[in-house]
This record gives C-alpha cells, sequence and structure tokens, in this order.
C-alpha cells in the first residue's frame, strides 16, 4: 500500500513476525500441493475460501480491537445472532439481509463501545457480557431452532454461487472489506490512530488525537465484521444458526497473533492477519486430505489438538525471529 | 514587553486537598523561563492547568494578551503551546514519521495520508535540529535523548509559541544535554519560549533567563538567573534561610567520620561477563561505600553481581565468614543484603497497593502466623517505618501511587529496613526526588550505617558520592580502577579518577 508495504526487504526487517506467517503459509501450500492430487483443485480453492471468509472477516476486525490494545470477545456470538436475523431478512433478498445483520452487528459493536470508553469497563469484562448477551439473544429470536432461510429469494446465492462465475460472492465481499480495511489503516488518519492508541493511549490522548472516536470505531467495524460473518454463515448453510461461533473468537484471536500483531497492540497488519487466518484455515485442510487418503483416521478432536500444536509451533517460531531483530529491546 | 503567559491568583483544590493557592507566573517571548520547587509544590498541577489537563478553581490565564480557553490537549497545541512530558507523550512502537505528524498528517483526496510528503516533511524538520536518522524506523528504536528531540521537533513543528518541558534531561548524557541546550537556545533565537522544569539547578544557570519558585501550591520568587546563586534558589524552595544552609551542607551525609568496623561485604575480582570484568570493593561495618563511575562503566552490573543477580564467572564474593557468594536474589536476601533497585517505577512499588502493602510485602512470610498474616503487628510496623522515615501519607492505606516520589522511595527504602538487613545496596536511591525529601532520605541512610551495618551506594550524582560515601570505589569499563577515602574527596578529584587519570590514582 504505502512505500514501506512494496520494499519487501523493508517489511521483513521490521516486521518479522508477519515475514514468518507468510512463510508458514507457503510452506503449507506447498506441501499440499505435492502431497495431495485433488489440493490445487478449483474446487478446494473455493470450497476453502468460502467456509474460511467468515474467519478471515471476524479476524481483520478483531486485529483493529487488537491493534487498540482491546480485546473483542462478542463476535462469536454477534455471528450467530446476526445469522438468524438474516435468516429472518432472507425473503427481502440479500441486498436487504446483508445490511441490516451488519448494522445489528454495529449495533453490538456500539453497545461494546459504550461501555469500553463511556462506562470505562475493561474490553474484556464489556465485551464478555456482550458475547453472553448475544449467545442468549440469538437464541431467544429463533426459538432455540435453526431458521431456515427463504431459498427462493436471491440470499442463498451470497454462500453458494459464484461471481462472474468465477470465486464465490462470499470471497468477493471479504476480499473488499479486507482491501479497504488495508487502506484505512496504511493510508488514513483514522486507522493510525488506531495504531498510536494501542502504542500508547496516554500519549495519543497527549498528542490530541481522536482517540474516543477511533476506539468506537473499532468496535463497531469488529461488530460489523462479525454480522457479515453471520450473513455468509446463513446463506452458506441454508439457515441462521443460533447455536454456532462458539469458539470464533478464540481462532480469531489466534489469527491475529498469528499474523504477528501484538496482543497490547500498536503493531500488526491486515494482510498478515488474514495470512493468519488462512494458515489456522489450511492445518484443517491438509488434515481432512490426509483423512482422505485412508493411511490415516484423525479425529475431529485430534486435529483440534494437532492445531492447537500447530499454533504453539508458529508462536514459539515467532518468538525466536521476534527475538534476533536488532533493536527489538527498548533502548537503556 | 507584553508576556506571552501571563497566570496570576490560580487556585486548585482535589477533593478538599489544595494543590494551588494563589500561584503566577509569567513568562516573555522568547524567554528561556525555569520553574522549580520540591515535589508536591504545585508546578506540575500549573502546567496541567495551562495545558488544559485540569480545570482551575479560580485566577485568571492570559495568553497572547487574550484570556485563553483551553479545555484540552488538542486545544493547547491549536493556541501554540506544546508540552514534552518527562514520561514522554509519543508512541515508541510507531515511525518517527508518524510521532511527528499524528494528527496533522499532510494527505491526498482529503482522506489519504500522502506518505511520501509526510516523510519528507519529518527529515526536514528534523534536519533542522541537526539530525539526520531514518524516519520510518520505529522511535523505539532510537536513544531516549533522539526521541526528546523527536517530542521538541513536534512541537515546534506545530507552530508553538511556548515550549513546556518537564524534566527534559532526567534521562540524558552529558553530551545529549548540549544537543538539547543547542535546541532550547535557537528555540529562544527563533522567539519561541520556553517554560523549563528541572531538579538540576547547574541546567538552569546554563540556559535560562529568569527562575520561578513554587513552595506549597504557592508562588514565592521570581527573578532573573543572571545574579542569583544556588543556594539563592534551594532556599527559596525550601524556604530556608540561605546561610543556614551554607552551614549545613548541602546534603544530609556527612560522610568519613565512620569507623571501620568488621567486614561485611568483600568482592575480590568478580566477573560476571563483558561489562563487569573486575570489581574488587570491601564493605566494613559502619560504613557507606559508594560506586562512582560513568553510565556503562559497571556500577549496575557491580550491583547486581552483589545480589546474586548475575552469576559470578571469575572471581570471589565473601559475605561475612561465609566463603560462598548469594548465588540468587532469594538467597541474598535470606542472607541479609537488600538491593533498591533505580527503577522505582518497574521495579519497585506496585502503583495500586496500599502503602502498608507496598512496605510489607517482602516481609509477609515473616508476619505470618500458621499461614495468617498478623494485622496488628503488621499495622504496628508499618506506623513505626512511617513515623520514623517521615513517610508523609495521608493513612497507611492510600494507594502509593499518590504519594510523591520522594515518599514512595522513602516507602521503599522500608520496605527493605523492615527486614532487618545488614548490607544494603541502593541505586540510585535519590533520584527524581526533590531536595527536602533526598536531605531525609541520606539521613536515613547514615542512620542505618550507624548501627553497625553497610551501605553500597550507586548515584550519578557526585556531590553526593563525594559527600555521602566513606569510601569510593572508582570503576571504569568494568574494573575498579581505584579506591578514594573520604575526607578529602573532592568533586575534582573523583572526576579525575572516573577519567582514570594516572596522577590520581598514582
Amino acid at each position: 500500500m504505502n512505500a514501506d508495504a512494496l520494499d519487501l526487504r523493508r517489511y521483513v526487517a521490521h516486521s518479522p513476525q508477519s515475514a514468518a506467517v507468510w512463510l508458514a503459509l507457503a510452506a503449507l501450500v506447498g506441501f499440499g500441493l505435492l502431497r495431495y492430487e485433488n489440493f490445487g483443485s478449483a474446487y478446494n480453492l473455493t470450497s476453502f475460501l468460502n467456509y474460511n471468509s467468515m474467519f478471515i472477516v471476524i479476524s481483520v476486525g478483531m486485529c483493529f480491537v487488537i491493534l487498540t490494545g482491546g480485546i473483542d470477545l462478542s463476535v462469536g456470538s454477534v455471528a450467530a445472532f446476526t445469522s438468524v436475523v438474516a435468516a429472518y431478512l432472507s425473503p427481502y433478498g440479500i441486498q436487504v439481509a446483508l445490511p441490516g445483520a451488519v448494522l445489528t452487528g454495529v449495533g453490538f459493536g456500539a453497545l461494546n463501545a459504550f461501555s469500553i470508553i463511556v462506562l470505562r469497563i475493561p474490553p474484556f469484562i464489556a465485551t464478555l457480557a456482550a458475547m453472553l448477551a448475544a449467545k442468549g439473544g440469538a437464541l431467544v429470536i429463533s426459538g432455540a431452532q435453526t431458521i431456515s432461510v427463504d431459498w427462493t429469494s436471491n440470499f442463498t446465492r451470497m454462500g453458494m454461487e459464484s461471481a462472474w462465475n468465477l470465486l464465490p460472492w462470499s470471497i468477493v465481499i471479504v476480499a473488499a472489506v479486507v482491501l479497504v480495511l488495508w487502506i484505512v489503516i496504511e493510508r488514513t488518519s483514522l486507522g493510525r490512530t488506531v495504531l498510536a492508541i494501542g502504542g500508547s493511549e496516554d500519549a495519543s490522548v497527549l498528542m490530541g488525537l481522536k482517540v474516543a472516536r477511533a476506539k468506537a470505531f473499532v468496535y463497531m467495524l469488529s461488530g460489523g465484521c462479525a454480522g457479515i460473518a453471520g450473513v455468509i454463515l446463513a446463506s452458506g448453510f441454508g439457515a441462521g444458526q443460533p447455536l454456532e461461533g462458539i469458539g470464533w473468537e478464540l481462532s480469531a484471536i489466534a489469527s491475529v497473533v498469528v499474523g504477528g500483531t501484538l496482543l497490547t497492540g500498536g503493531l500488526g497488519s491486515v494482510p498478515a492477519t488474514v495470512a493468519g487466518a488462512l494458515l489456522l484455515g489450511l492445518v484443517f485442510n491438509i488434515l481432512n486430505f490426509e483423512n482422505g487418503r485412508g493411511t490415516i483416521s484423525i479425529s475431529a478432536y485430534w486435529q483440534m489438538v494437532i492445531r492447537g500444536g500447530f499454533l504453539f509451533a508458529v508462536i514459539l517460531f515467532q518468538a525466536r525471529v521476534t527475538a534476533r531483530r536488532p533493536g527489538a529491546g527498548r533502548p537503556g | 514587553m507584553q508576556p506571552l503567559l501571563s497566570m496570576t491568583g490560580v487556585e486548585k483544590a482535589f477533593n478538599g486537598a489544595t494543590a494551588l493557592a494563589g500561584a503566577s507566573l509569567e513568562i516573555l517571548p522568547g524567554e528561556v523561563h525555569a520553574l522549580i520547587g520540591q515535589n508536591g509544590a504545585g508546578k506540575s498541577t500549573l502546567i496541567k492547568i495551562l495545558t488544559g489537563v485540569y480545570r482551575r478553581d479560580a485566577g485568571q490565564v492570559l495568553f497572547r494578551g487574550a484570556p485563553a480557553r483551553i479545555a484540552g490537549p488538542r486545544e493547547a497545541q491549536e493556541a501554540g503551546i506544546a508540552t514534552i512530558y518527562q514520561e514522554l507523550n509519543l508512541v515508541p512502537l510507531r515511525s518517527v514519521t508518524e510521532n511527528m505528524i499524528m494528527g496533522y498528517e499532510p494527505k491526498r483526496l482529503g482522506v489519504f495520508i500522502d506518505w511520501r510528503e509526510a516523510h519528507r516533511r519529518a527529515r526536514e524538520i528534523l534536519m533542522r535540529f541537526g539530525i539526520d536518522i531514518d524516519v520510518r524506523a520505529p522511535l523505539g528504536s532510537y536513544s531516549t535523548a533522539i526521541q526528546q528531540l523527536v517530542a521538541i521537533a513536534r512541537a515546534v513543528s506545530l507552530d508553538a509559541r511556548l515550549v513546556i518541558m518537564d524534566e527534559p534531561t532526567s534521562s540524558l548524557d552529558a553530551s545529549e544535554i548540549e544537543v538539547l541546550f543547542g535546541v532550547v537556545r535557537g528555540l529562544r533565537a527563533a522567539g519561541v519560549s520556553v517554560l523549563y522544569v528541572s531538579h538540576f539547578l547547574d541546567e538552569l544557570f546554563a540556559i535560562c533567563d529568569r527562575v520561578t519558585t513554587m513552595r506549597d501550591g504557592r508562588t514565592v520568587d521570581c527573578r532573573p538567573i543572571a545574579g542569583a546563586t544556588k543556594l539563592d534558589l534551594i532556599g527559596a524552595m525550601l524556604g530556608r534561610d540561605t546561610a543556614e544552609i551554607a552551614a549545613d551542607g548541602m546534603t544530609e551525609f556527612g560522610g568519613g567520620a565512620a569507623r571501620q568496623g568488621e567486614i561485611l561485604l568483600r568482592a575480590e575480582g568478580v566477573a560476571t561477563g563483558p561489562r563487569l570484568s573486575r570489581l574488587d570493593l570491601t564493605l566494613h561495618r559502619g560504613e557507606i561505600v559508594g560506586l562512582g563511575g560513568l553510565l556503562g562503566s559497571g556500577r549496575t552490573e557491580a550491583a547486581r553481581a552483589l545480589f546474586g543477580e548475575d552469576p559470578v564467572t571469575a572471581g570471589a564474593i565473601r559475605l561475612k565468614d561465609a566463603p560462598s557468594a548469594p548465588a540468587t536474589p532469594a538467597q541474598a536476601i535470606a542472607r541479609g543484603i537488600g538491593f533498591l533497585s533505580e527503577d522505582r517505577k518497574a521495579e519497585g512499588i506496585v502503583p495500586g497497593m496500599s502503602v502498608r502493602e507496598n512496605l510489607t510485602l517482602a516481609l509477609l512470610p515473616r508476619l505470618a502466623r500458621n499461614g495468617q498474616v498478623d494485622r496488628a503487628r503488621e499495622r504496628a510496623l508499618v506506623q513505626r517505618f512511617i513515623d520514623a522515615l517521615g513517610i508523609k501519607t495521608a493513612d497507611m492505606e492510600q494507594p502509593i501511587r499518590e504519594l510523591s516520589g520522594g515518599n514512595q522511595q522513602k516507602v521503599l527504602l522500608a520496605r527493605w529496613l523492615a527486614i532487618e538487613p545488614e548490607v544494603l545496596i541502593l541505586d540510585e536511591p535519590t533520584r527524581g526526588v526533590d531536595v527536602g525529601a533526598k536531605r531525609e532520605i541520606q539521613a536515613i541512610i547514615r542512620d542505618f550505617v550507624g548501627q553497625g551495618h553497610g551501605v553500597v551506594l550507586i548515584s550519578s550524582e557526585f556531590e553526593e558520592l563525594v559527600e555521602g560515601a566513606d569510601r569510593i570505589v572508582v570503576l571504569n569499563e568494568g574494573r575498579t580502577v581505584t579506591e578514594l577515602a573520604n575526607p578529602g574527596i573532592t568533586e575534582d578529584r573523583l572526576v579525575r579518577a572516573l577519567a582514570h587519570d594516572r596522577r590520581v590514582t598514582a
């Protein structure tokens, strides 16, 4: 985006963590391509991206929150809630259901922002409360049932059909969101304020930056991203899923961290977060292929264990790379 | 000449406690104006009212001849008042450019930051200060001095008419201070006024034009610095007669008189790594031994070695009769060594805890009976130290973060004194505390060794070492190069010894 991001050497020198995630991603893709016949097929690619687009969009929203030094635990529940909202709105078509679900998500985000900025409740607690509320709310408005979408409207096209016979609509929309957010973080005052807040909130206030506005933005953005994920969920599975989304917030946090973003904020990247989400998704994908070969059979439970181990390995690798970076420590 | 800033009759109270009671301040255009006073005199409060962080209860503030309406940092910046805080108000993780232009980014199409222009602008402004650095690198990758200059450059680039500097030199070395002074003189030449807050009086004489002194929330003195003496200023700050201070000496130590008793601690040829290659030091009962040396000479490493924090790779440390050195800080404490770190904030206090809790933190195991802390004993002990050391606190349950730096330091000292050590290693015990508290802390230290204990004192203030220590072990590049004994040490001799001048050591 800016000159920094284009200059690869600079990029690696200044963000070795991000470089690590790209390397790991490339290695895993290479491994898959060599080992499995159908790994590179269009079918695998689209279904992989289609499924993971939900996690990508949530992770990118989460990335903004974490960049300010905050956290949003409500995204999984909000996605479940908005998938139900989207299912209810599906008869009116995607043009109503998508904005409706996104606005609902933004509403939850606004609630989080209010608790955090005005009531000064720590983000962890505020969004934990919102997570419980959204989870309960989703069960209430759906009567604890999955809500079937209207198959006669254009709603299911988003999760099931391709744009220009090329890529699923879900991917196109998420890609557009990612691109816009990348520009926001790299090229706008708002984005830079987000980074500055995570670096030092006190300093940001003293510099005269609009801190409250930027914080409100990130929580509403994260809610909105969860709303998009909710729509993809409902249209992809043909139903609003009030019980889905459990643990998604943790997957999103994992993606952000694997992408090299500091959990304390101030340093991180949108594309690397996408890479982090892809990387974690790819581990599942490859384990499925491995099962498909029939040589081994790994249960879903073991897959989770393996994914956890993989996450641990990547983080460890990053820590090693970062520790060797010259000038990484604060100057004494 | 019309003053740039005139504050008169400013009052401010926090929850009924008076912080300012009739403070005033007048700054002329293009003047470097010093603001001094003990901790708690009201300097910070006055500055925060000026910069819109606090709202005043009463009084008048005129800036550039008109009543100033400043509701926050942003308005202050826009009015032309920039503040360089003691804790740098910048973001180390972000690039130099970002730190300089945040909030005022050059843009294309009104939305998108023009990075090329931003970097160019940042580089150009820094060039004017004689700094040529990679502005794209994270600010935190540069030295504190550069970071401070970046903060100043940011202030000046925002068209500041008044730059407030709060303890700007507290983390700079001598050559960096010279660069800073150059910048301050440059500002003055450009007609920008500087309000300079500092504990280091020598600095004021070097660059300030006038000095305002505050005491107990009031402005008590304002005079041109030419013609004033250090004693005048200290007298005004303390509210004491200058003749009385001169008779007393500047510090409360009175070193040199101590008898040499039994050997408490002895280091022979101790090395821990590249930064400490040969430490020779002997500490007797009733003695304060100073560690003299410039930054990087191995003073702090020496203290860490004695405390068992860094493993000893060569040589030997003997504690009393025991042939071996403590291998860990826990062992050191168990064997009667205490270590007061120089970094009060990071390694000392737990800000949210009360004075009582901070004071007894290291002592809880001893206060416990059947696994429960004996509250009555704890309170009695805390009260004894509060009285003995004169810790100024509302009561022992007050959070320690609300205390002044000097009183925080006393609580930390008390924490160590409470475990009844025989040897205390004190790394910069009076850094950042005001003149009054400093004297009291020095008196506490002298009293401690008077009971037959020993102290290893590290200080970058020569005055404190020269007057305070009975002997000074001089370090240079990680080695003990010589030892000076009081009475008879002068700052001049110490400086020559630090420079490892043969004429002294011979």
